[in-house]
């Protein structure tokens, strides 16, 4: 809401030199927001000058110039070059003498220009920042206006005025106006405030004329509430089409950000502004029989005052006469009954509106008006009387028309419900002991009307606030009108904590240990392709069951993701693409994974004010999809860069693999590997991860033609787990046994086995084998060629020995080694290599 | 066999003599054991003195046996100090060899970096499990019930439009990616009985473009406290100890007026920074509130029992007025550069 100072200072004392900074600070108080302050941005001599004489010069470039003389209350009149022509000799214009600034900024000089020295320049009302008008230069005498020469135009024309601008919480729709902005500037300040809906003559009551009946009829309310609840209309006649829109009044609307269009219009708007009430006013002599505000039928269409055809919607609440619909309640007008500039006899509507109609007829034709914003909010519904006589009164005053009895006071809103409020409630609360009397006084002052009875105060909400609704929001406005900064800072105490969940633990030990292993946390979004989706979304090819948006932000990306990869991806591209080569990238982030066959989602909801029943919880969580938690890395170039004395190692699975089990030992658990194969990694470069036997996700390289798909490099290694199902795997405690503190015995063990075996099970089979002697065993080399039998490797395994209650001998520890070969002769028909 | 030697003091002394020359003149460690073997060993002039006292008269033997063995004695000794001597040249030698230009090692592991999002989250959670407090989780794709009804928005209110909330397909399905994480409060006080102390840091989505202030995937923090007697005296308290910790000593709290639907009375708070680049300042930090009897009563908390305060913060706000941050996007794309600027601490 944008609130000139000249107008705000109408109905509220506004010290002499109040800036627009004073008037936001004292809004805010009563929380109001800051949302900016609008000028005409203009400076300098901008005076009134009379064109005395001109000379048309055409020019080699096809314009005709004009060659002015004007008079600017000086001693000689000035030479003014003009580009327009919609000025005679003799009018008034406002001319911008050489110093002057006008909007833009645009400082004024003399200056030579077509053969002349102008002196100054003769403005539009565009450059004077009065509205969009550029047909030519601003005389004065179409704004009624006659002043003398040398007058300053910028006091003239109120330009010297200034609006600050508010932001307007949804709650109180009352403060779309001058009128409730200049209450609330009185809750901020204690100056006196005069309520400008008080001091409107009221018309008299309407008469019934048989010629023109009014009649509500709403057949199907939306939500149960009537359409119309107010409905005052009012016939002016006579009114003078070329009478201009005064210049206070442009200036003001300006200002107040509404575009000046014609005198009838402009005073809908200007009524609008001050009382919050908006009006719309019709074309009498287009009006065909009396008005019927019902709701529209299926099919039917309306021509807006934007041109537009619309088709209507069987909850659009209409204004009808005997043709048809001529108007949207609420939102915008039709074309066919609009004020035009031959239009001398109107009929003004003053009426209120349901909130929620209102609301859904302008979202769904899109329709956001400065209607429909109030209405949405509430409007006052006891002001509509007082906005329609003060339209009336304008459109007399301004425009000679002659008010006519012809109209209706069509009214059944009720006066808002009184609400208890218990002694001590508000203190108990907001935290401040206040006063029965502070209580009070802050109720009153925002309109209320207050009783005493037993149990405390028996409070009635103004008209004007419908959000008033029980005693929590009185408290709101006690304390608001108090001030907030009254408010103490007391520390509450909590009960004794349980800290973080093993959980909430766990995951943060794993991407610690993750950006130790030297990776780079990344947070991606979660929109993905289709393509992507069933990419990653799964190890096998074939459509991925994910979850759509109905409204994304890109088409191409409609879908949440299944898999942390493609935004991982996507993120390591960007880098690339910045001359980052070697990346180590990880991703902790929820993924949604619908089940196949499964419909989510729920029936019309519960109500939101009382807890739903088990039953209902239960339903709308089991139509929640699963969004477990994955982690997933991606790491390319090199894994260890090139240095002093050391070539570059280059990132490959074995990477992914390592990161992989980073989590593992994050969270206590051993992630085995076995070769595996998922449709977007490298069908020999692919290992699927296992905790206990059970599969928890991927390592591996990016099919090649995928990465060159990617502008990627051919290697770029991949590895996504599902970390809730590997936290879930992690034992609750670790179970420690005692160090036992007998030497070790190690030993080597070379095997010969087939090429196509996996060291892996090698390794199993000789734990397997080893017994409870063996302590720690690894691989530490695969031999393959002369000496070997062919299709066959030696891998070597260093073992490390232990009793727990003695010195083992080499004996024993050479016994225990061969019993592994043996189950790995057994199993592989390995050999030993001696 | 060698003629046998006479022990005499000066044929001893000549030996002693040699074999001193030779260790004196020895280099290094390895010449020294060959010196020692010489002069010390079974061939050597002291080894020939030895055998050479079985053959003496019995009176002679001791006498010959104290001059052999005070002549093994020195050389022994003269050895070791010889041997002393050059063992720590040679390591004074090796180390001036191994000796490396320090500032031209290879590092054998870069180091990484959280996201400074994460890691303000859960600086904020360590701040409040603190205080007593838990943190609470929820789902970031919510039934519409928990992300507007129970948080007492009205089913016409405007923020359920599609322009600002992404709907999961079909709308009718009524699921929501959490437009906050306020989801979380219901749910936390569906599970738990008043004193609930939690607070929820999350993921949350709007339909806006991603540019310099927005963007569509952002992150907050909200709080809730549903106990006995609490007032707006003891949010504020809360939100100015938080505020301190945040942000430093000198922190301050201001509220302001406001409306949210899920609280009553509603605050905008604002938080004073003294040492602001451009001066000192107050900053738009978040909303709160008293909790609206219509959200204790949606979670079956009776409001004339149970009173409390919510609060909520933009979690990338929080970072980017903390570290003088104006860009949205530099936390939004995942830049490398950006992330390890923070490495593990924020």
């Amino acid at each position: 809401m944008r609130v000139p100072l000249s107008w705000l200072g109408e109905f509220v004392e506004l010290e002499t030199g109040t800036t627009p900074d004073a008037v936001h600070a004292a809004l805010v108080k009563v929380g109001l927001e800051e949302e900016g302050v609008h000028e005409f941005e203009l400076s300098g001599p901008i005076v009134v000058g009379q064109v005395l004489e001109y000379v048309d010069e055409p020019q080699k470039n096809g314009k005709t110039i004009r060659w002015c003389q004007v008079e600017v209350g000086e001693a000689e009149p000035r030479g003014i070059v003009c580009g327009a022509h919609n000025f005679a000799v003799g009018d008034k214009v406002v001319v911008s003498l050489p110093g002057a600034v006008l909007p833009g900024p645009f400082p004024i000089a003399a200056r030579t220009t077509y053969g002349h020295v102008s002196d100054g320049m003769i403005a539009s009302a565009r450059e004077l920042g009065l509205g969009e008008e550029h047909d030519g230069i601003l005389v004065l005498s179409t704004l009624g206006l006659d002043p003398a020469p040398g007058t300053d135009a910028v006091s003239l024309l109120s330009l010297d005025d200034s609006a600050v601008e508010v932001n307007v919480t949804p709650d109180r729709g009352y403060a779309f106006s001058i009128r409730g902005i200049a209450r609330e500037y009185s809750h901020a300040t204690g100056a006196v405030f005069h309520d400008p809906a008080a001091s409107v003559p009221l018309l008299e009551r309407a008469l019934d004329a048989p010629e023109f009946p009014v009649a509500i009829d709403d057949r199907d309310p939306v939500r149960g509430r009537v359409g119309a609840t107010v409905f005052i209309t009012r016939a002016v006649r006579g009114i003078d089409p070329t009478r201009p829109t005064p210049p206070w009044m442009i200036a003001r609307l300006t200002l107040a950000g509404v575009r000046s269009i014609s005198l009838t219009v402009d005073i809908t708007n200007y009524v609008m502004l001050e009382l919050g009430q908006p009006l719309h006013a019709y074309d009498l002599q287009a009006l065909d029989g009396g008005i019927t505000v019902r709701r529209a039928k299926k099919g039917e269409k309306i021509t807006t005052l934007d041109g537009r055809d619309r088709t209507l919607d069987a909850q659009d609440l209409l204004i009808t006469d005997g043709s048809g619909p001529i108007g949207i309640a609420g939102v915008m007008g039709g074309a066919r009954t609009e004020v035009t500039d031959a239009t001398t006899d109107v009929l003004v509507e003053a009426a209120n509106f349901d909130p929620v109609s209102i609301a859904r007829s302008a979202r769904r034709h899109k329709l956001p008006s400065e209607a429909s914003r109030r209405f949405e909010r509430g409007v006052d519904p006891a002001v509509a009387v007082a906005a329609a006589s003060r339209a009336v009164q304008l459109l007399e005053q301004l425009a000679g028309g002659v008010a006519d009895a012809v109209g209706s006071d069509h009214s059944t809103h009720r006066a808002p419900s009184a609400i208890e409020l218990p002694t001590g409630y508000v203190a108990a609360l907001v935290g401040v002991e206040y006063t029965a009397d502070e209580i009070e006084r802050a109720l009153a002052e925002i309109g209320a009307r207050i009783e005493m009875v037993d149990a405390g105060l028996l409070v009635t909400p103004p008209s004007w606030r419908p959000d008033l609704t029980d005693k929590s929001t009185l408290a709101e406005e006690v304390a608001r009108i108090d001030g907030y900064h009254r408010i103490p800072s007391i520390l509450p105490t909590a009960p004794p904590g349980r800290g973080l969940t093993r959980a909430q633990r766990l995951r943060r030990s794993v991407s610690a240990q993750l950006a130790a292993g030297g990776a780079t946390e990344v947070l991606s979004y979660p929109f993905l392709s289709q393509r992507s989706n069933d990419l990653f979304g799964a190890a096998a090819p074939g459509p991925v069951t994910a979850m759509r948006l109905a409204n994304p932000l890109d088409s191409e990306a409609p879908l949440l993701r299944t898999s942390v990869l493609p935004g991982l991806i996507d993120i390591a591209r960007r880098n690339l693409s910045r001359g980052l080569t070697d990346l180590r990238l990880y991703e902790v982030g929820t993924v949604f994974r619908p089940e196949a066959g499964t419909s989510y989602g729920s029936g019309p909801l519960p109500v939101g004010n009382a807890r739903p029943s088990a039953e209902v919880l239960a339903e709308l969580n089991a139509g929640i999809p699963p969004q477990p938690r994955h982690v997933g890395g991606v790491i390319l170039g090199n894994a260890v860069a090139r240095q002093v004395g050391q070539p570059a190692v280059a990132a490959s699975i074995a990477d992914a693999i390592a990161a992989a089990r980073q989590v593992g030992a994050a969270v206590a658990v051993q992630v085995d590997v076995r070769q595996g194969s998922h449709q977007a990694m490298h069908p020999g470069r692919t290992a699927e991860l296992l905790v206990n036997g059970t599969p928890v996700g991927y390592a591996g390289e990016l099919l090649p033609s995928l990465a060159h798909d990617l502008d990627l490099p051919r290697v770029v290694a991949v590895w996504e787990v599902d970390l809730d199902r590997v936290i879930a795997l992690a034992p609750l405690e670790p179970s420690p046994s005692p160090i036992a503190s007998y030497p070790a015995a190690t030993q080597d063990l070379s095997l010969v086995v087939p090429v196509d075996v996996a060291a892996g099970e090698v390794l199993a089979a000789v734990v397997d084998g080893s017994g409870a002697l063996l302590e720690d065993a690894r691989l530490v080399d695969d031999y393959r060629g002369a000496g070997l039998p062919e299709n066959s490797k030696s891998l070597t395994f260093a073992l490390r020995f232990r009793a727990p209650d003695r010195t083992l001998t080499a004996g024993e520890a050479s016994d225990s080694k061969l019993a592994g070969a043996a189950v790995a002769a057994e199993r592989f028909g390995a050999t030993i290599r001696e | 066999m060698p003629e046998t030697p006479a022990i005499t003091e000066t044929s001893v002394a000549g030996a002693v003599d040699a074999a001193l020359t030779a260790i004196a003149a020895a280099t290094d460690s390895a010449e020294l054991k060959v010196v020692r073997a010489r002069h010390t060993g079974e061939n050597s002039a002291l080894a020939g003195f030895n055998a050479a006292i079985k053959s003496l008269p019995g009176t002679e033997k001791a006498a010959a046996g104290k001059l052999v063995g005070a002549a093994r004695g020195r050389l022994t000794q003269a050895i070791a100090a010889r041997d002393a001597e050059l063992v720590e040249a040679e390591e004074s030698a090796r180390l001036a060899a191994e000796s490396v230009d320090v500032t031209a090692l290879a590092s054998r592991q870069a180091a990484g970096a959280r996201h400074p999002l994460s890691l303000l989250m859960e600086q904020i959670g360590d701040i409040f499990t603190g205080m007593g407090w838990e943190v609470a989780e929820g789902p970031e794709l919510e039934n519409e019930w928990f992300n507007f009804d129970s948080m007492n928005f009205d089913e016409d209110h405007p923020a359920r439009a599609m322009q600002d909330t992404f709907f999961v397909d079909p709308v009718e399905s009524h699921l929501v990616l959490r437009t906050h994480t306020s989801p979380v409060q219901t749910r936390s006080m569906l599970d738990r009985t008043p004193p609930i102390y939690v607070v929820a840091p999350g993921k949350t989505f709007r339909t806006d473009e991603l540019d310099a202030t927005h963007t569509p995937v952002f992150h907050q923090v909200e709080g809730l406290a549903v106990d006995k007697g609490l007032t707006m005296a003891n949010l504020r308290g809360t939100l100015e100890h938080f505020a301190r910790l945040v942000f430093g000593e000198e922190a301050k709290i201001r509220l302001r007026p406001n409306y949210f639907p899920f609280t009553e009375p509603s605050a905008e708070m604002d938080v004073w920074q003294p040492h602001a680049k451009g001066g000192a300042r107050w900053v738009e930090w978040g909303g709160c509130g008293m909790i609206n009897p219509n959200v204790l009563r949606a979670s079956g908390i009776d409001p004339e029992e149970y009173q409390g305060f919510a609060f909520g913060m933009g979690i990338e706000r929080t970072l980017q007025f903390r570290h003088d941050l104006n860009d949205m996007r530099d936390m939004v794309e995942g830049d490398v550069r950006f992330s390890q600027q923070f490495g593990m601490v924020v």
